[in-house]
């Protein structure tokens, strides 16, 4: 086979050493724009996995290479004039140069034809070939040609950054966090050679226009870098190589293969730094096309098993980069976390790395963590300490022994009915030893504020000797804590059990509805009765009772529903609230009614008892209740007294739902917690405690709602 | 799980009499369910009609739609047919509905492609309320009617399946792949408060015998799915070609939690059927 390589990048020498090895009798040559010694950027880095391909794919160039390595397994975070510091990363740097060098010559050694200093500007210049591999980088002329048809998405990120060297050798990958007046500098350092090291500094727009970067010349910028990191180069200097500051674009190409064409590395996709280099993702794309090549005799189904097997990788490893990206875009929300948990959160951001993988990389890093999570709840300094989701959590007077809470899905409900108290054989069954918090399900403060004829209720003393009953059992058979959920379902009420589908009139029987404005939850639904203030009275007063009777029955915890579109969620959005009085237009109108019913309840409870809130978060709707109003309604609860914020998304409106998976919001208590500095309350489809121990950790939220997983028989 | 078998009423040219053979050999096991897919503008057989079809030869099997497109078919008509079918077979019709991806179907049949989602959710509440009520008959085997699953890969394909449905059916893919989607079905419907969990089902293809044999299958799911463009080719690479790529797929679908798993004939020969029994068997799977 013809086989002509554009772009002489690790990429394209990789891929052809790799493919001429397998089949020496392919005709391939690469034709690089660049002199053979010219190259840009400082050094790459390789993770140990990374490594054992390379050893696996061409043995003689990965033991040149790793001669040139650097390899060091230990993460430092410089936060706040602290280091810490956390090992069992091995991660291998080696600088662009000497790669470029040992791939060149082993080309050479295999026969490949190397043009240097040959610029294509149109394919059809190009001499015929078999295959074409454009390994020509993120700007591919290749790409660009056939643009139709992979379909390429180019995505600016909102930081800047600029890619510097320094002659300061590092013994660990460097995490740097450093404030002045003009904002927020981070830093991604790593050593690559004996002698020097990369550094990676990234800032957002707003300091770096503080700083005036975009009015500096090339050696302006870099002083301004140098006198920064002065204290972390300790007399190293910083060296620039025709850098300069720009966003990170994010590649995605739909198509990696057209015809007798493949995309590789930069060419098809990038992924944001922080999590890796492209070098890695571009080596390795050049070692599954090559043993896909000689694996198939088709060049068509050659190229589709290669594109099939690294697509779904490269899409996971861009998946876990945005993720990384986004929480440096944003960091400045985490800057009042504790350095310990500042670099856990850190080392945590893309999703990939765990609190079990953190522990098992370094168990002296694990459990400092584990102590110092201790340590801030009850100020022991113990020698060892339990895993953070067994914790005690304080809130207020009460103690809840542990991180996880368990809802009660709608097996409490018939038992709680007036005259059928026969008790909650369910909640019996469950093993309650480890379990910090029971939490009630929606129960309605009247008869009226159901959601279905079967919804449990608090408005009735057969059912106050129902949940006494409850609470004594939980009470006595373990050390959990239980909360009593109030709510009100408003314009979702009146529906049939949720086994039949959700928001379904009931077919006889069907009682009045409340709600901030008079629109139906869906077409079926019954319009409901705008609120006005006897029924805002009417309500509030019904909370009021609601809470003295949990008081009664013994509940330690007092939750309030203001998600899902109940009736105090529908005053708060703006999707469901028109009204033109004081409780409606802005959001701080929209929500008196919540926070009148907060207050009197609040008032009405226990001092020493806390009282928490279910919200929805978003109403994942365009103009809908935002994120930021989450946080702005946070804030005033807190005030307030509330002491905990349970974050929910969605069902708003039945348009908006959240995107749906395994902590799906985890995200969003990450934000609310940090930006409005309350605790939070989170599920989201948690099921394993590796899953709750990392958002703890991290501060992404202080409780966690666990459903117990489906064993498959 | 349980491992069902797909008619291949879907494949250009099958004939009737192969059909009805396929049905009544599918019901002697091991398999749990027959299933049948959708398309309009194609030389394929509708699939109520080749379930009703099947109802008559077959007397233990469920019989599953992995999916047929709702929004082309009015609510009422829809009814009528799937309770039909449930009546006629005993109950044992499970009807899986999705939007479809190809708007010729959309235009030949003259419904508006834009708002196929919003008409999905609306036909699904409208289907239990005509059961329920049975005002247009026949009585379906459960007063709620057949179970009623939800298949497509949007984000809102999930809500709406936790929403109306009992249930999610996978289009397909390695099982890594169904164990997202299957955590994302579970979570959306413990986020809408339903009771249990939602069915999961999927999909998959299969090709048992020689090289050629299978490229004739391969060949085959490059012509079905050539309206998804490239696409088709990546489809086809996911083909089942051996026992142990089946024994693979099924303990992997079996892990990540799915309840029944449908496989596809990509040729129409009743001797794939066979082989398919045979390697089932050799598993340990039993006719029950």
């Amino acid at each position: 086979m013809k086989i002509t390589i554009l772009g002489g990048g690790p990429a394209g020498l990789y891929s052809g050493l790799l493919i001429k090895k397998a089949n020496p009798a392919h005709d391939i040559t690469i034709i690089e724009r660049n002199a053979a010694d010219v190259t840009y950027g400082w050094g790459v880095v390789f993770s140990d996995r990374t490594l054992a391909s390379f050893q696996r794919a061409d043995y003689k160039s990965y033991e040149q290479i790793a001669n040139q390595f650097v390899i060091w397994d230990t993460i430092d975070v410089y936060f706040r004039g602290e280091r810490l510091h956390c090992g069992g990363h091995v991660i291998a740097g080696v600088s662009r140069k000497a790669l470029l060098n040992i791939l060149q010559k082993r080309c050479l050694e295999l026969g490949i034809g190397l043009q240097f200093s040959c610029e294509v500007n149109d394919l059809a210049e190009l001499p015929a070939y078999d295959l074409l591999i454009a390994a020509d980088g993120i700007n591919s002329l290749v790409r660009r040609t056939y643009a139709g048809y992979f379909e390429p998405a180019i995505e600016l990120g909102k930081a800047k950054y600029i890619w510097l060297g320094a002659d300061k050798v590092l013994d660990a990958f460097t995490f740097i966090f450093r404030e002045n007046e003009h904002g927020l500098f981070q830093v991604h350092a790593y050593p690559f050679s004996g002698t020097a090291s990369t550094f990676l500094l990234e800032c957002d727009e707003a300091s770096w226009l503080n700083a005036g970067l975009d009015k500096a010349s090339g050696a302006e910028s870099l002083a301004y870098c140098q006198s920064l990191l002065a204290e972390n180069l300790d007399g190293a200097s910083l060296l620039s190589n025709n850098s300069k500051w720009i966003n990170f674009p994010t590649l995605k190409t739909r198509l990696w293969h057209h015809k007798n064409i493949a995309l590789l590395g930069d060419s098809a996709h990038t992924a944001h730094f922080s999590i890796g280099s492209g070098t890695k993702l571009a080596m390795e794309d050049a070692i599954a096309l090559a043993s896909s090549l000689e694996r198939h005799q088709d060049l068509e189904t050659a190229l589709n098993a290669y594109e099939l097997e690294r697509k779904p990788v490269v899409e996971v490893f861009q998946k876990a980069a945005a993720e990384s990206q986004a929480y440096f875009e944003t960091i400045k929300r985490y800057l009042g976390l504790e350095p310990m948990q500042f670099a856990f959160q850190l080392l945590t951001r893309s999703g990939r790395i765990t609190y079990d993988d953190l522990k098992f990389r370094d168990v002296r890093f694990g459990e400092t963590v584990d102590r110092w999570y201790m340590q801030k709840v009850d100020g022991t300094e113990a020698i060892i300490a339990p895993a953070p989701v067994l914790a005690p959590l304080q809130l207020r007077g009460l103690t809840i022994p542990s991180r996880i809470a368990l809802l009660q899905r709608a097996s409490i409900a018939r038992s709680i009915l007036p005259g059928r108290c026969e008790g909650c054989p369910e909640l019996v069954q469950l093993p309650l030893d480890s379990v910090g918090l029971v939490l009630t399900e929606l129960t309605a403060v009247s008869a009226e504020g159901r959601i279905t004829p079967d919804c449990p209720g608090m408005y009735h003393a057969e059912q106050l000797v129902a949940w006494k009953r409850l609470v004594g059992h939980v009470h006595n058979s373990s050390g959990a804590r239980i909360a009593l959920q109030l709510g009100h379902a408003g314009r979702r009420g009146s529906t049939r059990p949720r086994s039949e589908g959700l928001d379904r009139p009931l077919r006889k029987g069907n009682w009045p509805l409340l709600s901030a404005s008079p629109i139906p939850y869906v077409q079926q639904s019954q319009v409901p009765r705008e609120m006005d203030r006897a029924a805002m009275n009417q309500v509030r007063d019904e909370f009021v009772r609601a809470a003295r009777m949990g008081e009664e029955a013994g509940f330690d915890l007092l939750h309030l529903h203001f998600a899902h579109g109940y009736l105090l969620a529908s005053f708060l959005s703006p999707l469901a609230n028109l009204r033109d009085d004081e409780y409606g237009g802005d959001l701080q109108q929209r929500m008196r009614f919540p926070l009148e019913v907060f207050d009197a309840v609040r008032t009405a409870w226990p001092q020493d008892k806390p009282v928490s809130a279910a919200l929805s978060v978003t109403d994942c709707v365009k103009g809908g209740f935002s994120i930021e109003d989450a946080v702005a309604v946070a804030r005033v609860l807190k005030a307030h007294g509330c002491d905990m914020l349970e974050v929910l998304a969605g069902q708003t409106t039945i348009d908006g739902e959240p995107a749906y998976g395994r902590g799906f919001l985890t995200a969003l208590s990450d934000r609310l917690r940090n930006e409005a500095g309350v605790p939070t309350l989170v599920g989201g489809y948690l099921t394993t405690s590796d899953e709750i121990n990392t958002i703890l950790a991290a501060g992404r939220a202080d409780l966690c709602i666990m459903e117990i997983a489906r064993l498959d028989t | 799980m349980q491992v069902g078998v797909g008619l291949p009423s879907g494949i250009p040219g099958t004939s009737s009499r192969l059909i009805l053979e396929w049905a009544h050999k599918a019901d002697e096991g091991p398999f749990s369910s027959l299933g049948v897919i959708d398309r309009l503008v194609y030389d394929s057989y509708e699939p109520l009609t080749t379930l009703a079809t099947a109802a008559a030869v077959t007397s233990r099997v469920k019989l599953v739609t992995t999916i047929i497109i709702g929004p082309l078919h009015a609510d009422v008509m829809l009814a009528k047919m799937a309770a039909s079918i449930d009546a006629l077979s005993g109950g044992r019709l499970v009807l899986g509905l999705a939007i479809g991806a190809r708007k010729e179907d959309y235009d030949a049949a003259g419904v508006d492609y834009r708002t196929r989602g919003k008409r999905l959710s609306q036909q699904l509440s409208t289907l239990r309320s005509l059961w329920e009520e049975s005002t247009i008959g026949p009585q379906t085997a459960r007063p709620a009617g057949p179970a009623l699953l939800v298949g497509g890969l949007s984000e809102q394909g999930y809500a709406r399946m936790a929403r109306y449905a009992d249930g999610y059916v996978h289009g397909g893919g390695p099982p890594r792949t169904f164990a997202r989607t299957a955590d994302k079905a579970r979570a959306a419907w413990l986020d809408a408060g339903r009771p249990g969990q939602p069915q999961l089902w999927a999909q998959a293809y299969f090709a048992l015998g020689d090289d050629s044999t299978i490229e004739a299958g391969r060949r085959y799911m490059k012509t079905y799915y050539a309206f998804t463009g490239p696409f088709a080719d990546r489809v086809a690479a996911g083909l089942l070609t051996n026992p142990q790529a089946i024994a693979q797929f099924l303990r992997g679908y079996q892990e990540a939690g799915c309840d029944e798993l449908v496989l596809f004939p990509a040729l129409p020969g009743i001797y794939q059927l066979e082989r398919l029994a045979a390697i089932l068997s050799a598993l340990g799977r039993s006719a029950r």
